[in-house]
């Protein structure tokens, strides 16, 4: 997994609650047998004014002018800014792929839905939760600046605007250290692999039913 | 000390490992696979040079991307049109092959959506962990197995070493008490739930299913109930074993053999919330008081009762929902104020790991009998579950009622849940679905989605508009007939 210690990042606001992962990764495009390649169909309804499909050279796709991400103002964003619940919906990790590929590397909500969030931070994406107040401010900054950037600092879990203020964050323990070190969830797992097996070897006994090849 | 709950005896059942953070190591049971999900997973333990931990946990079905038609299916995958679907399915067919996976392929009878082919096979048993790459996994937790979904990466880890890394989640009982109304169903109680705590309201939670009116329902009610929990937030849904658990699994191919099925049953009755477990939230419906539900709006929580009108945005709580709501109507091309039975359709879906089993079916088809498919209704189509769900229901003469009535009857799948195959809206085209999300261009780009019951959505099919399918309860047709003939 790729690391992630600290960003500059510049920010785009998505002004949308209940973001679903079917919007943020339409159905056609997870037909895909790879994990990469996804960027281009990022939020591809909203994106585009023509209806996508797979393999399609999205260059020539007709653009929709309204659409935030491609305002030339927030090309390059790195933070992601949404409302309530993002990532609701479908268990698609074609989601996070689709906005790591475009590279957004950071999603600042109010709340995220469960599935998105593990999802999210198995590909290195760091997910930030933060009051409504909060959010609803660093919209009308990023709104009202062009260029804004916040400093995201994983070690001190702090992010800075560009005035100076600093904003806590929350994030699990081991979800952090797992995102400092880039570390491989299986390889940590299987490090474990001899309590897995006495459990295992427990569970037969006590359910043998639960076993098909005994 | 308080009792525990049933979400905490599974929990500590599956526990191989705490850490001081919070995090945990749980055993899974069971890992059902499809084809959308689980590419990139085998492709990771490859390029590992990792092996299953566990080949019997796993098993595979294709469903997302299936045709549905006859004459594409009788093809095998050859008949799969759009090649990328039909790479995908051919992958799951060499990955289950060289992993040595069992896998009910596109033409076995057993295939179906993974979420009616697991209970059906009893690969799903109270007691169990069952993850699935798959939001809908939540629909096992009907036989009070620990079920949820996962993404791909975790698909890999549980392949890997059948762990998946966890954290405990909040206790939430959602109580259903007194009876249901005549042609109310699961599917309109657990709308009527999301649109009371929201699409967000169960984030965080296992929600537990209980009360006299979740007790009464069928193992296939449970299942269309736990199946959206996931709409709420929920990651995992609930219901405790009972009788209805214990028959419907009996003599079931997966299911504990003649001589494992005492002890099996005497451990499943253990299965229920102690009286007196804590619960961290508590939120009640009175069952006699849901109406059947039509979602108007491009999220599960924007539903009404059949006989409301579409909600005005001005009456939202803030401006966030207020926002919400009015690109909801501009997405549906709806007014506030319209009444939901002056709603004109132009296709109705029955079918999805919501609303694809026998029981639906049978309620759909109560509905169909001796009816026909207004002529405003451009396509109507009926989408079994399962191959044993098709064969079941034809034995039934089921499928002949559908024919006849106008109704398409095709081969099983994920079909137009989420039109991954050739089964899709087209922009702007309007349908009464029996499937589980009604989120912008999920069913085909532009296409507007109302999420109903089977029988619900029968009805809309016959008037070619939603009606309150109350007024349509079995015999009522024929007493109509009978007065228009005499």
């Amino acid at each position: 997994m790729k690391k992630f210690e600290h960003l500059q990042g510049l920010v785009a606001p998505l002004d949308r609650a209940n973001v679903d992962t079917d919007l943020i990764i339409p159905k056609q495009f997870l037909k895909s047998i790879k994990r990469t390649g996804f960027g281009p169909n990022l939020f591809d309804e909203l994106r585009y004014l023509d209806e996508g499909y797979p393999g399609q050279d999205a260059s020539s796709r007709p653009l929709n002018p309204d659409f935030v991400l491609n305002q030339p103002r927030y090309h390059g964003a790195q933070v992601l800014l949404a409302r309530r619940n993002f990532g609701c919906g479908s268990s698609r990790e074609h989601a996070p792929w689709a906005l790591d590929d475009f590279g957004f590397r950071v999603v600042i909500a109010p709340s995220f839905a469960d599935i998105f969030y593990n999802n999210s931070f198995k590909n290195g994406i760091l997910l930030i939760p933060l009051d409504e107040e909060t959010v609803e401010r660093l919209f009308q900054e990023t709104e009202a600046t062009e260029g804004y950037r916040l400093d995201v600092d994983l070690e001190r879990q702090q992010l800075t605007t560009p005035s100076g203020e600093t904003i806590a964050f929350e994030v699990d323990p081991f979800r952090k250290h797992c995102l400092l070190e880039g570390l491989d969830d299986i390889g940590l797992t299987l490090a474990q692999s001899g309590a897995i097996s006495d459990f295992e070897r427990r569970h037969r006994q006590a359910q043998p039913w639960l076993f098909r090849d005994v | 000390m308080a009792g525990q709950t049933l979400y905490d005896k599974l929990w500590a059942q599956h526990l191989v490992t705490s850490r001081d953070d919070g995090s945990a190591l749980i055993y899974i049971d069971r890992h059902l696979l499809h084809e959308v999900t689980s590419p990139q997973a085998f492709e990771g333990l490859r390029l590992a040079g990792r092996k299953p931990w566990r080949r019997d946990a796993n098993l595979a079905t294709p469903d997302h991307n299936v045709p549905t038609t006859i004459k594409e299916r009788s093809a095998g995958n050859a008949g799969i049109v759009d090649d990328v679907s039909r790479i995908q399915v051919e992958t799951l067919d060499a990955n289950c092959e060289s992993f040595d996976i069992e896998e009910f392929r596109i033409n076995d009878e057993r295939q179906g959506i993974v979420h009616v082919v697991g209970p059906e096979q009893g690969a799903t048993l109270p007691g169990m962990t069952v993850v699935c790459g798959d939001s809908h996994t939540a629909t096992h937790g009907a036989f009070a197995a620990l079920s949820h979904g996962i993404g791909t990466s975790e698909v890999e880890h549980v392949l890997a070493t059948q762990c998946l890394i966890a954290q405990k989640m909040k206790n939430m009982q959602v109580r259903v008490e007194g009876q249901l109304g005549l042609g109310v169903t699961a599917k309109d109680i657990v709308l009527a739930i999301i649109g009371r705590i929201g699409t967000a309201g169960g984030t965080g939670y296992a929600i537990e299913f209980a009360g006299s009116a979740i007790r009464e329902l069928s193992m296939e009610g449970r299942m269309t109930i736990c199946n959206m929990a996931i709409e709420a937030g929920a990651r995992v849904g609930l219901v405790a074993v009972d009788d209805h658990t214990i028959e419907y699994l009996r003599g079931r191919p997966f299911a504990p053999s003649a001589e494992q099925w005492p002890a099996a049953v005497e451990a499943w009755r253990e299965l229920v919330s102690d009286d007196d477990a804590h619960f961290d939230k508590v939120v009640e419906l009175d069952a006699a008081a849901i109406e059947p539900q039509v979602t108007w709006g491009t999220s599960p929580e924007m539903v009404v009762n059949v006989s409301a009108a579409v909600p005005d945005p001005a009456t939202a709580d803030d401006e966030t929902v207020a926002r919400g709501m009015q690109r909801a109507l501009e997405y549906m091309g709806l007014e506030a104020g319209q009444k939901i039975t002056d709603i004109r359709l132009d296709k109705v879906f029955i079918g999805s790991c919501t609303n694809s089993r026998i029981e639906d079916l049978r309620e759909a088809a109560k509905v169909a009998q001796g009816r026909k498919v207004a002529d405003n209704i451009q396509l109507a189509m009926v989408v079994p579950g399962s191959g044993l769900v098709k064969r079941l229901a034809e034995a039934e003469g089921l499928d002949k009622i559908f024919v006849e009535a106008g109704f398409e009857w095709r081969e099983p799948g994920c079909s137009m849940c989420l039109a991954m195959n050739a089964d899709k809206l087209g922009a702007g085209e309007r349908c009464a679905s029996t499937s589980n999300r009604n989120f912008e261009g999920r069913q085909g780009y532009g296409g507007r989605t109302h999420l109903v019951s089977p029988a619900m959505a029968a009805a809309a099919a016959i008037e070619g508009h939603f009606v309150d399918v109350r007024d349509y309860d079995p015999g009522s047709a024929r007493d109509r007939d009978d007065a228009l003939s005499a």
